[in-house]
């Protein structure tokens, strides 16, 4: 009998397992692998791909990237990207997110509006930015002519110095990335519960007190959760660069640490696995640190 | 007394007043940056339509056009072919969905429903992965895919991606609030695991499980880098990749408007589908979704 139950026991784990074992194929094919061979590849000096040798093991890889003037260019236009774009989307999202919640009327059209950026292909909405801002012999282009118009003198977005191709990237990824904090903000807003207002309301406070004890307390951990994902998210910026200066990110001036990752693969300069895993270790490292001192801040924030 | 209600209808207007302010200044904020995320779907539209020449003639681009043409589109579905990318990004999405979409079912029906040993610590080791960014892992599984001989192939394109932990423990945390007694009954009944996945489960999640194919498809509709990665031969470039292909190559590179056809073309599903599933997009995106 109980020889019976274990046996019976045993079939029912083995049938467990066999619901599970796609999903484990897969995810220790192309996840669980290549975790381990990442680090072992970052290590691997002289890595051969056509011969698989390599000439030894060290951190040479890691100094190579390090010096790349490319990567310390990709490195500063990510930085660059993520200070200004995360806490101005952030405030932005949290701004059209009250003015949202304080409507009635329209608030759906502007809600569906407002998330449109989210289903669209970043390639090809980038294009669109790209000619907007783009000067050629035919025309100034849209945004030129708007500056000229005010007076100003029009500038070379897509080609022309560093801080307006700066600017232009940072314009297209907070158009990107706004939809979804929006949407998040707004959905909290919409959570908070009315007893807080008007109990402040009676009590005669302030809108803004009321902004800055109530509401922001209240969503506070939403804010967070968008600025850790926001930052993440931010320096893994790639697709929209590209959607705006072309594949060539290198010669553009414009490449982020993703964008050397995958050139140091692939294309014309590519075919070094090595230095492309280094530079991903080096990618993860970062984000990991500032992940876990964005959680520690939110930490100490709430408990106050 | 004529005096005080005097200062509280003074009051009451002020009230109104800044109240009507405020109101406005909401509606001027909300319309501008309305207007910031139309006007380049404005632009493309108009650009898309207008005709080569008198594109390039205007210095001044017009934001009106009077003799709108379809000759564009034409173009951008003969010159370059559009046609195969979409047909391509189709096959991918619809394959790269349906397979994971089993794959995700039965791990997380394992997860929710069956018990064997060590299921804490393969759920706990599933969970420490979706920490894993895609950037880590790729170089490995391009070389993978490129050694399996599979790079410019649909299965090179679809095998990486047709498994996620966050769709998993998303799937598996609604079939947990399916209360057991049901699972017991079934058994008793005689109805084997299979058959109540499918005739209960799926039935009963079926808000989740829509909800995560909506997610998934737009992933796939505008995934860029793993298909720029293994795919040099144009034939199986899926819409990103084809755009990139037809700004660099295309139509020569001062066909605006037939660029912005192509744009349009392949902005399109993707408005449909989210203004038909409105609602439902919106509140996955809020519960799983993220970008940026």
């Amino acid at each position: 009998m109980s020889n019976n139950r274990s046996l019976l026991n045993k079939l029912r784990s083995l049938k467990a397992w066999l619901y599970l074992l796609p999903a484990l194929i897969f995810l220790g094919i192309f996840m669980i692998y290549p975790l381990i061979d990442v680090l072992i590849y970052s290590f691997e000096i002289g890595y051969n791909s056509a011969s698989q040798t390599s000439l030894g093991k060290g951190l040479y890889n890691y100094a190579y990237v390090l010096h790349d003037p490319y990567f310390l260019q990709a490195v500063k236009n990510t930085f660059i990207i993520v200070i200004i774009t995360v806490p101005l989307s952030t405030i932005f999202a949290l701004l059209i997110s009250l003015a949202l919640n304080s409507i009635k009327k329209l608030r759906d059209l502007f809600q569906t509006i407002f998330f449109l950026p989210y289903v669209t292909n970043t390639l090809a909405v980038g294009l669109v930015f790209m000619i907007m801002f783009k000067r050629t012999p035919y025309t100034d282009g849209l945004i030129n002519l708007l500056i000229s118009f005010f007076g100003g003198s029009p500038v070379d977005f897509i080609t022309g110095p560093y801080w307006a191709k700066i600017f232009v990237m940072c314009f297209y990824t907070i158009w990107i990335v706004l939809p979804f904090k929006v949407l998040i903000l707004t959905a909290a807003l919409a959570s908070v519960n009315d007893v807080y207002y008007k109990a402040a309301r009676i009590d005669g406070t302030s809108r803004f007190r009321m902004f800055t004890t109530i509401t922001l307390p209240m969503i506070s951990p939403m804010v967070f959760y968008l600025i850790i994902t926001g930052f993440i998210g931010a320096f893994k910026a790639y697709s929209d660069e590209v959607a705006i200066f072309g594949t060539n990110l290198n010669s553009a001036g414009m490449n982020t640490i993703v964008g050397y990752v995958y050139d140091m693969l692939y294309g014309d300069s590519g075919g070094y696995p090595s230095y492309a895993s280094s530079a991903a270790l080096i990618l993860f490292a970062i984000v990991f640190t500032i992940t876990v001192i964005n959680l520690l801040i939110s930490k100490k924030t709430s408990i106050n | 007394m004529t005096d005080n209600t005097n200062s509280y209808d003074k009051i009451g207007k002020n009230a109104k007043i800044s109240q009507i302010v405020r109101l406005s200044l909401t509606y001027l904020l909300l319309g501008l940056w309305a207007l910031m995320v139309l006007f380049p779907f404005y632009w493309m539209i108009l650009t898309s339509f207008k005709d080569y020449g008198s594109y390039n003639s205007e210095f001044v681009p017009k934001l009106y056009t009077f003799a709108p043409t379809f000759q564009n589109y034409i173009n951008a579905f003969t010159t370059v072919s559009l046609g195969r990318y979409f047909i391509n990004t189709l096959i991918f999405t619809v394959a790269t969905t349906f397979i994971m979409m089993i794959v995700i079912v039965f791990a997380a029906f394992a997860f929710a429903r069956l018990e064997f040993k060590g299921k804490n610590l393969v759920f706990t080791l599933f969970l420490s992965l979706m920490m894993i960014p895609n950037e880590l892992v790729i170089i490995t599984n391009f070389v993978t895919i490129t050694d399996w001989g599979l790079r410019n192939s649909f299965l090179g394109l679809i095998l990486p991606s047709v498994t996620s932990v966050f769709y998993i423990y998303l799937l598996k945390e609604n079939f947990e609030q399916i209360p057991d007694d049901l699972y017991k009954a079934a058994k008793v009944d005689g109805t084997s695991d299979l058959k109540y996945l499918f005739r209960v489960m799926i039935p009963i999640c079926q808000p989740t499980i829509v909800t995560i194919i909506i997610l998934k498809v737009i992933e796939c509709w505008n995934s860029y880098v793993w298909p720029r990665l293994i795919t040099d031969d144009s034939s199986y470039f899926l819409v990103s990749n084809g755009i990139q292909e037809i700004r660099e190559n295309g139509f020569g590179r001062e066909n605006i408007p037939a660029m912005m056809a192509a744009v349009v073309a392949i902005s399109v599903p993707l408005i449909i589908l989210f203004l038909i599933f409105r609602k439902k997009i919106m509140a996955g995106v809020a519960r799983g979704g993220t970008k940026g």
